[in-house]
């Protein structure tokens, strides 16, 4: 009896020690990765700041220097700030358009094609690795690359950046369409498929219905995100607000009012898009609020 | 009966609307769309359209030309790629299929022939067509003879100026000189340039000098490479992943503790939560073009100014994503922790901190990815990172084979970003 007691003693105090020296261990391992990470960290810093044309400390004092003097004359001008803001309107309607109309496109055809990749739904399983391999690059490729070529061939405007963003969309939403429908019940399938249905047919009123909630919040947050992709790629000269800004800004002074205009629009725009959406596909996802 | 009857009329306006919901949505995405087509000038846009633009983009990608060109006032020939000034051929060298001497004659393949003469007369035999001869002179302008018949359309004629294209090459000639551009299939001088010595070498001649020693300098002569420019683009793609990378750890960094403050749980005082996330909100709703743009007036184009403007809007992103990850923590454990006695920053650690890990890992690691493309179009406006190249290379509109190979390397950078941080979250987050 004491023989088992001094043993089982013994053993606790070496899964003590086992458990002291192991957690010492990781304690080893967390530190020289967070070391490991803040050393990165800090050399990546120093490299940029190396590599930039004005350095952080120097440039600090003058974070504040742009939006001051955007602000100042802005406001010296405050009185026909309403008219640009009218005048900009339609600016904004084209880049909300650019993103709707692609968000739309890419969530029609890569709702389509998630249909087509997902294990148990694809109807020719053979497709199911090359399509997953066309949405990734659709996803990888950063929309600037699309757009800008398409800009070569199209001319500047929106449809290049429309296509743009809709081909990226389309890689994305393809994706998450797929994941949600492949969680989703396949009872509703089988009935459909007793009473003779086709393919289409057994994906329209077997799945579509039951995803509809999920994509639609998804695409809903596909939008949000476009809206800005929208704004950027005005910017390298596909039209809407962010190619105004650019004009207003390579004007320089004189054109701050401008600018002002075109930022207060964008602002109230991504920030309205995101509050509205956020909104909405809680309730999709959560159901309304009875 | 009546039971009955009431389903009935129940079931039957509840088809209808079905009904209504089935055919009226996509009758109302179609007219968007319409609408879309005419708002954005569709019809304009198909009629100006420019095929040859895209026909040249192609063809230019996985193809590269060879220029003999010659100075019609003073008669001297020189050949480069692509026509520039790295790619030309040194004094006394010249492809195998440009004979030069008292004349210069350029074999274009499948009987194509240029032959230059003089200071400023051209013959070119064209078969199945004829001989088309031409000189320029600066006060005549160019004066052609073509064959008998009308002139074909792939030959383009003005005072100044005669552009023939054919299938093998184009000839230019204008009034100060005479351009033949033969395509290759391929990128040329993509490891070496026509000054390395190792220009030409086979693989196995090659690795035989790498294997004597030499593989520095042919590493040298890759990596300084003038035309393609190896070392100036690896740098920008590595700038590209810094501000990526430095740009989301930084607001992760800072969101962190501060989205303390804007959880309900953690934050009793109302006010403080709502200023707080009101900050999230701005930094988030300004977006990171708005940030790029102030900030590079403050920091000039480079790599930091890209880096602290994702910084800023993510740090809206994180703060809002980690505070709604914070208010949803289990309370137990964080008891637990508090009832041996720790304090505030203990229970953060021990008590809330594993229990986010997860989430926040795997949220940041998304982003790192997604960043990386953004920091590619940052860069473009700011001035750094590959976005510039690329779009420095684009707005030429003639190294499409460059472009080309910088949408490679983008796509392959945004590829292996993906699989760093898929095997990250699932190294790092077990169980996920």
């Amino acid at each position: 009896m004491t023989d088992i007691t001094a043993s089982s003693a013994a053993r606790q105090a070496d899964v003590t020690t086992l458990y002291l020296s192991e957690m010492r261990l990781r304690r080893l391992y967390s530190g020289a990765g967070v070391l490991i990470f803040v050393l990165l960290l800090v050399a990546g810093f120093l490299t940029a700041n190396d590599r930039n044309a004005g350095g952080f400390l120097n440039g600090l004092p003058h974070i504040f220097d742009f939006p001051a003097d955007v602000m100042s004359e802005a406001w010296e001008k405050a009185y026909d700030l309403p008219a640009l803001l009218w005048q900009y309107f339609p600016s904004l309607i084209e880049t909300i358009n650019i993103a709707g109309a692609a968000t739309l496109i890419g969530a029609l055809i890569g709702g389509m094609l998630s249909l087509l990749v997902t294990r148990g739904l694809a109807p020719a399983p053979w497709a199911i690795w090359p399509i997953r391999r066309v949405l990734d690059i659709f996803r990888a490729v950063p929309e600037i690359v699309i757009a800008l070529i398409l800009i070569f061939i199209l001319g500047g405007g929106p449809i290049p950046a429309m296509i743009a963003i809709a081909v990226h969309t389309t890689g994305a939403l393809g994706k998450l369409f797929s994941e949600v429908a492949e969680n989703a019940p396949q009872g509703p399938l089988e009935g459909l498929r007793s009473v003779g249905a086709g393919w289409t047919q057994r994906m329209l009123f077997g799945i579509v219905p039951q995803v509809a909630p999920n994509w639609l919040s998804y695409a809903l947050l596909r939008f949000e995100i476009n809206i800005r992709a929208s704004a950027i790629l005005g910017f390298v000269g596909a039209g809407g607000l962010g190619y105004d800004l650019r004009n207003a800004m390579s004007w320089g002074p004189g054109k701050f009012d401008e600018a002002a205009a075109i930022f207060i629009l964008l602002f109230v725009t991504i920030v309205t898009v995101d509050q509205l959406g956020g909104s909405l596909r809680n309730r999709l996802t959560k159901g309304a609020k009875a | 009966m009546s039971d009955i009857s009431a389903y009935y009329t129940d079931t039957s306006r509840g088809m209808s609307r079905m009904r209504l919901w089935i055919f009226g949505i996509p009758l109302l995405v179609l007219t968007y769309l319409v609408y879309i087509f005419f708002a954005f000038h569709g019809p304009q846009v198909i009629a100006d359209a420019n095929g040859e633009n895209g026909r040249i983009l192609m063809a230019d990608m996985v193809s590269y030309k060879v220029h003999v060109t010659r100075d019609n006032n003073s008669g001297a020939v020189e050949v480069a790629v692509e026509g520039e000034r790295k790619g030309r051929y040194p004094e006394g060298q010249s492809p195998d299929w440009v004979q030069t001497g008292d004349q210069t004659v350029v074999d274009l393949g499948s009987g194509y022939l240029v032959t230059l003469s003089g200071t400023s007369d051209v013959r070119f035999d064209i078969p199945g067509y004829g001989t088309i001869t031409a000189s320029a002179t600066r006060s005549g302008g160019v004066e052609a003879r073509f064959p008998e018949g009308p002139v074909p359309d792939w030959i383009n004629v003005a005072r100044n100026r005669v552009a023939i294209t054919t299938p093998e090459g184009r000839v230019n000639i204008t009034r100060s000189k005479t351009e033949i551009m033969r395509y290759f299939p391929g990128w040329e001088l993509f490891f070496f340039t026509l000054d390395s010595k190792y220009y030409g070498m086979s693989p196995g001649t090659l690795a035989a000098a790498a294997f004597g020693g030499e593989a520095g300098a042919i590493w040298s002569d890759v990596w300084n490479n003038q035309v393609w420019r190896h070392k100036e683009v690896f740098w920008a793609l590595f700038e590209t992943v810094l501000m990526a990378f430095l740009g989301t750890a930084g607001a992760a960094m800072i969101a962190l503790p501060v989205a303390f403050l804007a959880a309900r749980n953690f934050a009793p005082l109302g006010v403080f939560r709502q200023v707080t996330r009101r900050i999230f909100d701005f930094l988030r709703g300004v977006d990171g073009l708005i940030w790029t743009v102030v900030l590079s007036r403050a920091y000039g184009p480079g790599p930091l100014t890209g880096t602290l403007a994702i910084m800023l809007t993510d740090t809206g992103t994180f703060g809002k994503l980690f505070s709604e990850a914070l208010e949803n923590v289990d309370a137990k454990q964080i008891e637990g922790v508090r009832s041996t006695g720790a304090g505030a920053f203990a229970r953060a650690r021990f008590g809330v901190i594993p229990q986010l890990i997860p989430v926040l890992l795997s949220q940041i690691l998304y982003y790192m990815e997604s960043n990386t493309r953004s920091a590619t179009v940052i860069g473009a406006i700011t001035g750094g990172g590959i976005g510039l190249l690329l779009t420095q290379a684009i707005i030429t509109q003639k190294d499409w084979e460059e472009v080309t190979y910088y949408i490679v390397l983008i796509v392959m950078m945004v590829f292996a970003m993906d699989s760093l941080s898929g095997w990250l979250r699932r190294r790092l987050i077990k169980g996920s």
